[in-house]
């Protein structure tokens, strides 16, 4: 058997620690953004100061890990310059790839910097050859994040299309919607992923008891879900709450899971993937850690072409509520 | 009083309408709604363009006979080779068209088209790019607030700005169908269960709450966005026409309330009140626009 191509494994790095916690445990590359509304994860003490990136930069680059620049939300109106000065800044800082999703970034990237390598983030939603080619041929985009919404013989019928590499997401939070295709948080709340970077935000998050005594979690005047006395409440995320339609109530758009294609490794290297992405930049430095531990023995292993795959059941755990699908990588789950 | 310059525009239906259904509506506005465009094709969902593209031709027609401009919109999420060869087809047409998916835009670039609100198209720079490849017109994301509209609008004068101003809010797509889903069924074995549900499938909270509206792949706000706006409001933040998304409510009625209001014979408020009374979908809401959670009805300020 001859080796596969080794999988590069892309970690979240949601602060400075969890950037060294991610290159130490072995991420090929991490990816993280500024601490503004111009990345997917503006979360109040997340991300980083343009001195923090330097730093991490330099940090990643001494380990030979890469560092890649999320800069993924939509522009405002009337205040792309904000947006610009990001590029501008992650490009000065050494960054070995920018992610993004809007026009406008991706053609400021392109225009001012046709050296920067781009990638073109989950959130542009790009899952036809058709618009990957255009991205790539429009504004030299190098590789595309998939967008949840495909099956793996799919990944690979369209990795046969098109000239770029294709980076997937094999763990943690898992969007339901398809990714920049969702206004869900912002119908609620005013708050959503294209707009200022947060979905279902802790700020319009509340918590209330009906009269039977079970706990109503609500988001932005709307209840999400209910627990049981003693039951372990889980945070609203929207798309994961429990409704009624058809006088039925259920998880109807998805239960309360995460992604978990750890076992889909090899079929996601024969499909033609690049990079294997890990979502979390919320997630603590422990939780990265074991994570990226996990993963990259996986990935190590893949590459050694021994044909076996270390145990990757203690990742279960590590998902909230020990839930975990494989999402649309299996065609049944649409 | 004088006839305001904006226009209304029917948007593409959403919904899945039996065939006969929808050539029926379809002749009703051509002969009766005061709409100077209308969107035809189906936006949502592959699997239903087989049972809608043998009525077209005849719609088109009857709409055109009618002086009306017509626009093809297309699919905003293909993914199979059938639906990405159907696009590629119909980027071709010889008739202005509406797209919903980047998929799109290089089959049609250098040919004119409008960008639909299924688009990330949130800022200025971004249209611009568009403009450059085609755009004539756009509809903003229903997220968008007035504010960045009127910003755009001022600086990307050459491109006609269309509100969303009528129906239950396109906020999500999936792979996933939730009707399938909700009927114990998957989207490849769906048996076409969305067509029970002319208006989207109500989805409450578990407190009773009304929430959403499930159709297919798509979620809308089980809440109706009303754009109640005096035409000169429209004018200052550079509306050029206003888009009436389709309901099994009487759309011309819907559309003469709307065509009275931009002609100033009735005001925005009595305009909401007179829609009320028509039998909405859902509760009025327009906080959008103001910025806010989308559900919320506002006061709408300039």
């Amino acid at each position: 058997m001859t080796d596969a191509p080794c999988l590069e494994l892309v970690c979240p790095a949601g602060t400075p620690s969890s950037l060294r916690t991610a290159v130490d445990a072995g991420a090929h590359a991490v990816y993280c953004g500024f601490n503004d509304e111009t990345n997917a994860r503006n979360f109040p003490g997340l991300n980083f100061s343009p001195d923090e990136l330097h730093h991490g930069i330099a940090y990643a680059h001494k380990a030979g890990a890469k560092v890649l620049v999320a800069i993924n939300t939509f522009a405002t109106a009337g205040a792309t310059d904000t947006w610009r000065t990001a590029v501008d800044r992650a490009v000065a800082s050494g960054a070995d790839a920018i992610i993004a999703a809007d026009i406008a970034v991706l053609d400021h990237c392109a225009t001012r910097h046709p050296e920067q390598r781009l990638h073109l983030s989950v959130q542009a939603a790009a899952n036809t050859p058709e618009a990957i080619e255009f991205y790539a041929e429009t504004f030299g985009v190098k590789r595309v994040v998939l967008p949840r919404v495909l099956s793996v013989p799919e990944i690979a019928a369209l990795n046969a299309e098109i000239s770029v590499e294709t980076e997937v997401f094999v763990f943690g939070g898992l969007c339901v919607m398809t990714e920049g295709r969702c206004a869900l948080s912002s119908y609620a709340t005013g708050k959503s992923p294209n707009l200022t970077g947060v979905c279902s935000p802790p700020d319009h998050v509340s918590y209330s008891e009906d009269p039977s005594g079970k706990l109503l979690t609500r988001l932005g005047g709307f209840t999400i879900d209910s627990f049981a006395q003693g039951e372990a409440a889980g945070y609203p995320t929207l798309c994961k709450g429990q409704f009624t339609a058809r006088g039925k109530t259920s998880h109807l758009f998805e239960d309360p899971v995460s992604l978990n294609a750890a076992d889909l490794l090899p079929d996601l290297a024969r499909a033609g993937v690049t990079a294997l992405k890990i979502e979390g930049r919320q997630r603590g430095k422990a939780y990265i850690g074991q994570v990226v531990r996990a993963f990259r023995s996986a990935v190590d292993a893949l590459a050694s072409g021994t044909g076996t795959l270390p145990d990757m059941a203690a990742l279960k755990n590590l998902s909230e509520g020990g839930r975990q699908t494989t999402g649309s990588y299996r065609k049944t789950w649409r | 009083m004088s006839a305001s310059p904006i226009e209304l525009a029917l948007g593409p239906c959403l919904f899945n309408w039996p065939a006969e259904r929808m050539a029926d509506f379809y002749a009703r506005i051509a002969d009766e709604a005061p709409v100077e465009r209308v969107y035809v094709g189906e936006v949502v969902c592959g699997k239903r363009m087989p049972f809608t593209d043998p009525i077209w031709p005849d719609a088109i027609e009857r709409l055109r006979d009618a002086g009306k401009t017509v626009v093809y919109s297309a699919l905003a999420q293909p993914s199979s080779r059938r639906e990405r060869n159907a696009l590629t087809l119909q980027a071709a047409y010889d008739l202005p068209i509406e797209i919903n998916d980047m998929s799109m835009l290089p089959a049609r670039s250098g040919r004119s088209f409008t960008a639909g609100p299924l688009l990330n198209c949130y800022n200025e720079a971004c249209l611009t790019f568009l403009a450059a490849r085609g755009a004539t017109d756009w509809c903003p994301p229903v997220e968008l607030p007035l504010s960045s509209i009127r910003k755009i609008a001022a600086l990307v004068p050459e491109v006609g700005i269309e509100l969303f101003a009528f129906g239950r809010l396109p906020l999500a797509l999936s792979s996933r169908c939730y009707h399938a889903r909700s009927h114990g069924l998957t989207k490849d074995s769906c048996q076409f269960v969305c067509d029970r549900d002319p208006d989207g499938m109500a989805v409450t909270t578990v407190d009773g709450q009304r929430f959403l509206a499930a159709n297919g792949i798509q979620t809308l706000s089980d809440s109706c966005q009303v754009a109640a706006l005096a035409p000169d409001h429209l004018e200052i933040l550079g509306i050029s026409r206003l888009r009436l998304s389709p309901h099994s409510t009487d759309m011309v009625r819907v559309a003469s309330l709307f065509r009275q209001c931009l002609d100033r014979e009735i005001a925005p408020d009595e305009l909401e009140a007179r829609l009320e009374e028509t039998g909405l979908p859902g509760p009025i809401c327009n906080a959008y626009l103001n910025g806010d959670a989308g559900w919320k009805k506002e006061i709408l300020s300039l």
